[in-house]
């Protein structure tokens, strides 16, 4: 009866995980193939001598390093000022009580449904009118706001789960709710604050539609908008290369998720439950 | 005490920088791109006054009943699929595999975390026909079946992406209804099994109804992501061939920085917005009705 019900499901899973596994292994093998093996042999053949060149292509001719560069400068100063205005403000918005911090929670919640499509037009423009549109600062800016709603959300739940009398006790003993924050508060919700810093670091890596539309000379481009247009670079498609780059970002997410897997699915699920 | 916890500075000071940076970049745009709606140019021709000319094209375009068409099917398709596979997933992993689910569960988690473009141009060669034939094609080869060209034929590019964002999510859906699954007593199961209830009832009269509320959330999360979908499809199709897989997102998109018609994109945009505004409720409602008459 046992062996009944286990074989169906170990064939399940063996096939689920050849779906999942088996495109990251074609892809691997491709990023050491050369330009002829793609044309000529057969999809799963394994690459003849191993072209460890398409990488150095992949990051010198096809710009990869500049591109990884500018992602770097614009998701991490965003995150930086997320976690910490979105901590402040969940901090502000749950545990100190004042008139109206419902309303101002839900007008953030509000954010969270809004498509990116809605706030493009307007901040194109002001960001040209300003003058910023040669630097990545409408990206700091604009994922900083972005990123801000369900990082407000999350924490503000998090803190709902601290006693009250934590605080009580710390400004009995003569701190500010200032000091309650920073030195309290904070510390506290330490581990949640880096699980939100996770999602919230995903989601803004991973982004397309902002860096494409604010991103207007190729200097700028962020990892995802480089990757897009690496055909362009070369003339035709250049194969070994373009899987190459590929597999850069896609095995720099493995490495992230090979340590930190269980923090990013249970933070990437709760994002989805609370939003 | 209550002076202390309600200090207008500290308030201040804490909310302050959010608020600040949240009005000005996120709400008070939606209010401008409200009114863009209502003019037609962009930043570098200046603004001119149409009224609600843009509305009533909207209404008359075909590209916008076309991509309108295409948004629906797709996220309506995808809803149901990813929302579905998720839930067998979830089920699979916690009466099947039960304790040794772990490590499968963190397997099929992974894709969700890659890089939507990078999924994309693999994806592409995954199902390229010409010049190198992909596994897909070679694998249909073998089967003794022709080749196909999946992205010089609409409905075939439709499925492909349908395929590709399956790929990606289905492990995500499966851990977030797993959440939501463990949470069902285990006793109670196992009484009903042991009255004799056969394992469809079982799902069907115990553990679906038990697990509707984060069922519920993920089917919200999963139409409002699929109503917004834009990565996938451009870094796949580009909204190809000709514009049979371009929703709503890519058309506004095109339409604003392509055209350069910023009151157009705008109204476009707001259709939009009012799409994913109408499915939340739209859900909500149902759902509450059913836990109702249940």
């Amino acid at each position: 009866m046992r062996d009944l019900r286990t074989l169906p499901a170990k064939i399940i899973v063996a096939v689920l995980l050849v779906i999942v596994i088996y495109p990251l292994v074609w892809l691997l093998l491709g990023s050491f193939k050369t330009q002829a093996e793609f044309l000529n042999d057969p999809a799963w053949s394994l690459p003849h001598h191993w072209q460890f060149s398409n990488y150095s292509e992949a990051w010198t001719t096809g710009q990869l390093g500049t591109y990884l560069r500018n992602s770097v400068v614009a998701v991490f100063p965003a995150l930086a000022f997320i976690v910490l205005f979105g901590t402040a403000a969940g901090f502000a918005l749950e545990v100190m009580v004042w008139r109206g911090r419902n309303a101002i929670l839900l007008a953030f919640l509000i954010g969270i449904m809004v498509p990116g499509q809605m706030i493009l037009l307007p901040l194109f423009t002001t960001y040209f009118q300003l003058g910023l549109t040669g630097s990545l600062w409408p990206l700091i800016i604009t994922y900083t706001a972005i990123g801000l709603p369900l990082t407000v959300f999350m924490m503000a739940s998090y803190f709902r789960a601290v006693p009250r009398e934590i605080f009580e006790a710390a400004v009995l003993d003569g701190a500010s709710m200032f000091r309650a924050f920073f030195f309290v508060g904070f510390p506290m919700v330490r581990n949640a604050v880096f699980t939100v810093a996770l999602v919230q670091f995903f989601f803004l890596w991973n982004d397309l539609l902002i860096a494409l539309t604010f991103t207007n000379s190729s200097d700028l481009r962020t990892v995802q908008v480089g990757l897009l247009n690496f055909t362009g670079q070369f003339g035709q498609t250049q194969y070994g290369p373009l899987f190459a780059g590929i597999c850069i970002n896609v095995f720099g997410a493995l490495a992230l998720y090979l340590v930190l897997n269980q923090k990013i699915m249970k933070g990437l699920a709760g994002g989805a439950v609370k939003g | 005490m209550e002076r202390v916890l309600g200090d207008k500075k500290t308030i201040l000071v804490l909310l302050g920088p959010a608020l600040i940076v949240y009005t000005v970049v996120m709400l008070a745009p939606v209010v401008i791109s409200m009114g863009y709606a209502f003019f037609d140019g962009n930043a570098i021709t200046g603004f001119t006054w149409t009224g609600t000319d843009n509305f009533q094209r909207l209404f008359d375009d075909p590209d916008v009943r076309s991509s309108l068409w295409f948004t629906l099917k797709y996220g309506l398709i995808l809803t149901v699929l990813q929302v579905g596979l998720g839930y067998g997933l979830a089920l699979l992993y916690v009466f099947v595999l039960q304790r040794g689910s772990a490590l499968v569960r963190t397997l099929i988690f992974f894709p969700v975390v890659l890089p939507t473009v990078a999924v994309a141009l693999l994806f592409q060669k995954l199902f390229e026909i010409a010049p190198q034939e992909g596994p897909v094609n070679a694998f249909l080869g073998v089967l003794g079946g022709s080749p196909i060209d999946f992205f010089g034929d609409g409905g075939h590019a439709f499925w492909v992406v349908i395929l590709m964002d399956l790929w990606r999510s289905a492990g995500f859906y499966g851990v977030l209804l797993y959440a939501g699954l463990v949470d069902v007593p285990e006793e109670m199961l196992e009484s009903a099994r042991l009255e004799g209830a056969s394992t469809y009832r079982l799902v069907r009269h115990m553990i679906i109804p038990l697990s509707m509320p984060v069922l519920l959330s993920a089917l919200i999360f999963s139409i409002n992501g699929t109503l917004k979908v834009f990565d996938s499809i451009v870094a796949l199709t580009n909204g190809g061939p000709g514009n049979e897989t371009t929703p709503l997102t890519l058309y506004m998109f095109q339409t604003s920085f392509s055209y350069g018609d910023y009151g157009y994109g705008a109204s476009i945009a707001l259709m939009l917005t009012v799409l994913c505004l109408l499915f939340t409720v739209f859900i909500f409602r149902s759902a509450r009705r059913d836990v109702t008459e249940a």
